[in-house]
């Protein structure tokens, strides 16, 4: 079940195509990565799911219906330039903006009592915004884009701006808000976090979604057959089998080098192989990090 | 519809709490008083008594000159030169010199005095002088005092506009003034009030919130939010104001009677008294010549259509508000910081400019056809409106200024709609009149 499709969405702007035919199926309960360079086209896609925008062509659907007015509420949206009142205080503009996603004031005062305690914040309520540091701001925010509890979180970048505790505070909160049942969407550069906690990606490039699907899939798919080894004393590979790369002196005597295997082979093959020459060390599938996917995805495209 | 309440609601609660509208709010009516209070201060207190020295050479305006309150003549039987000599010692304000041959050269009187002569007292002088010259020389051609004072008819005329509710006095003077106060708090409010629209959703911008809301409220709701919420404001303000007013200038009345003459009291008290009745002619008082300015004010305010032009005034503010913000918020919405806005406030703020000025001339003819086209547009209606209705507007002028302004304002506003919801996303781009208009056909 997706909880959000994106069907053949095209946009333009005055003078470029934001998005050109880019489908797209988020599935339910998973925390999806939105990848891509600067200006691919995520922030466009972001704001045609929070109806701020509309498409030129194609449409989305929320849970299988066409998006609609009643699904504002069910989504929460914390975009990458953060934004609050500076005059108003903490505790009424937490209110306002929970009343403006629809809930009633008695329950954003009782949802926000639950977040105040949590977060550790309660001093901060008559505070006024301007009186905070980026960090405070930074909760406050979070705090505003998942109180009334959405179906859908949409966070562009949201650990910009945090220190690691603080970083790893949200970390938590996303992780148990996925336990809860929401679908969290990610737009993010930095590979650590889609690494450490996306299940599915898409990756944006030039206005063309250029890979999606299952972050364990897409590896799969960028596997290259490498292996490493670290090893002691002397390897001879027959090159016609096996293919090297320059080896690499470690300490205390020991080597490493990587070593590409043809298809078909299995890596037993190769550790029988060497096992009879050389004390191993260790051994390993070599498998490609999110950014050398990134990196090798983005570079691929033909330039437009 | 729930959410534009919500918006109107912070945007009127954040703007009333505010301490500058507190001040303002209290500041308005204070200023308002000290006014009044400064007119019956002038009106009844003491004037400077100021000293004139004539030196009449030819000796026909003996004692012609006659003392008044405010003025104190003397005569010198020294030649000009002496006198201008100790003009400056004597310590008199002004010195008159009448030459020999003043009947026969007429322009050779002079006014010499330390610092510029006020035009009454220039003016004063020459009546004077006018007056005894004209005599001797209708004597020399034969008439004899009594038949020009038989000629002299006095003429005093009382404007009264003829309606349906049948003969009214009016005062084209308190029309005047009522016009002139409605005219510029108009003008006030709608800049005032306007770049308060403006710089809000430029705030909004700037602070990236517009990004939060507008995924929760439509832009165009938040747009009217912030716009009505404002009017409100402004609304409230003026009732405050209202009220303020009336009951300190009661007070200060009040205060004031006690330092008054006696006389002038009795004029104040009289027409307090006959205020509740309503309808006062300003000419009625007794003996006429001695009129007490404030007394002449408030009767003759009383004579105009106080609830109409309290509810025009209503109308126009709002309709001139909704207008003028409109057209503020989108250039708000167009740019990134308050430094930008210049170059789009111009031609916003010329209308407005320039009905403030036409006004001044409708004052003087309110029925005339500068009058009667600036008053249909809805640029210009809400200003030169306000001015003309005191003197009495036919039913269907108004009726289809109000309409045009109703059209008008929902044009403006549909206009603005189309450059906010592209504007307030829009960063770090200087924005062209040419890229506004690409906005508004925007799909």
């Amino acid at each position: 079940m997706n909880i959000i499709e994106v069907q053949h969405v095209t946009k333009d702007y005055a003078n470029h195509r934001a998005l050109d035919d880019v489908s797209i199926d988020i599935p339910k309960g998973c925390i999806f990565g939105l990848l891509g360079p600067n200006g691919a086209g995520k922030t466009s896609l972001i704001r045609i799911i929070n109806q701020i925008t509309g498409p030129d062509a194609g449409q989305i659907l929320f849970d299988g219906k066409p998006l609609n007015q009643s699904h504002i509420s069910r989504i929460g949206y914390l975009p990458e330039e953060r934004g609050l009142y500076k005059k108003m205080k903490v505790g009424e503009q937490l209110l306002y903006l929970a009343q403006l996603k629809g809930l009633s004031k008695s329950e954003a005062m009782d949802k926000l009592k639950i977040w105040f305690v949590k977060f550790d914040i309660k001093t901060w309520w008559d505070k006024t915004v301007s009186d905070l540091s980026k960090g405070m701001q930074q909760k406050v925010q979070f705090v505003s884009t998942v109180l009334h509890e959405p179906d859908l979180i949409i966070l562009d970048e949201p650990f910009s701006g945090f220190d690691p505790i603080n970083a790893n505070l949200i970390r938590d909160e996303i992780l148990e808000l996925k336990q809860k049942g929401s679908t969290i969407i990610f737009s993010t550069h930095r590979m650590e976090t889609v690494e450490e906690l996306c299940d599915n990606i898409a990756l944006i490039h030039r206005a063309k979604k250029v890979l999606d699907g299952p972050k364990q899939v897409i590896k799969d798919q960028f596997k290259t057959n490498t292996f490493f080894v670290e090893y002691k004393g002397n390897l001879i590979v027959n090159e016609s089998r096996y293919q090297l790369e320059p080896l690499k002196e470690l300490e205390n005597g020991f080597r490493r080098t990587n070593i590409h295997l043809p298809a078909g082979m299995s890596p037993n093959q190769l550790l029988s192989d060497m096992i009879n020459q050389v004390e191993i060390r260790s051994f390993g599938e070599n498998i490609p990090s999110m950014s050398d996917i990134f990196m090798r995805a983005v570079n691929e495209v033909p330039e437009a | 519809m729930r959410n534009i309440l919500l918006v109107i609601q912070r945007e009127y609660l954040v703007r009333v709490k505010k301490k500058s509208f507190l001040i303002m709010t209290i500041l308005g009516p204070l200023l308002f008083v000290a006014f009044y209070a400064a007119v019956i201060w002038i009106a009844v207190g003491s004037v400077d008594l100021k000293t004139v020295q004539v030196v009449d050479e030819s000796n026909l305006f003996k004692n012609e000159f006659k003392d008044t309150e405010s003025l104190k003549f003397s005569y010198l039987s020294s030649p000009i030169d002496s006198a201008k000599r100790q003009f400056e010692k004597s310590g008199a304000n002004a010195l008159v010199y009448i030459p020999s041959d003043v009947i026969k050269q007429p322009k050779s009187v002079k006014i010499y005095a330390a610092k510029n002569v006020s035009m009454e007292l220039k003016s004063g002088i020459e009546d004077v002088i006018e007056k005894q010259i004209e005599e001797i020389k209708l004597s020399e051609a034969g008439i004899t005092h009594k038949i020009l004072e038989d000629s002299r008819v006095n003429v005093k005329s009382e404007t009264i506009s003829l309606s349906e509710e049948g003969e009214k006095t009016s005062s084209s003077g308190a029309a005047t003034v009522i016009g002139g106060i409605c005219a510029f708090l108009i003008y006030m409010s709608v800049f005032i009030y306007g770049t308060q629209v403006m710089r809000g959703i430029t705030e909004e911008k700037t602070n990236r919130i517009v990004e939060v809301i507008i995924s929760s409220v439509k832009p165009y709701q938040l747009m009217m939010g912030k716009i009505i919420g404002v009017a409100l404001v402004g609304l409230t303000q003026f009732v405050l104001w209202i009220f303020l007013t009336i009951s300190l200038t009661s007070l200060a009345t009040t205060v004031l009677s006690d330092k008054m003459p006696k006389n002038q009291q009795a004029m104040v008290d009289d027409v307090q008294k006959k205020m509740p009745g309503g309808a006062m002619a300003n000419s009625g008082m007794p003996g006429g010549n001695v009129q007490n300015p404030v007394s002449e004010v408030l009767g003759a305010v009383n004579s105009l259509n106080i609830p109409l032009i309290l509810g025009c005034f209503l109308f126009y503010y709002l309709g001139g508000y909704l207008l003028y913000s409109a057209l503020f918020g989108a250039v708000g919405a167009a740019v990134d910081n308050d430094a930008d806005t210049q170059q789009f406030m111009l031609p916003i703020t010329l209308p407005i400019i320039f009905s403030f000025v036409f006004a001044q001339f409708v004052l003087r003819d309110p029925d005339g056809s500068l009058a009667f086209w600036t008053s249909i547009i809805p640029f210009t209606s809400p200003i030169i409106m306000m001015v003309r209705i005191p003197f009495g507007v036919p039913v269907w002028e108004l009726v289809l200024s109000m309409v045009l302004l109703v059209l008008g304002f929902m044009g403006t506003i549909w206009l603005a709609a189309r450059i906010y919801r592209v504007g307030i996303l829009m960063y770090g781009k200087k924005v062209s009149y040419k890229e506004l208009a690409k906005w508004i056909f925007y799909k």
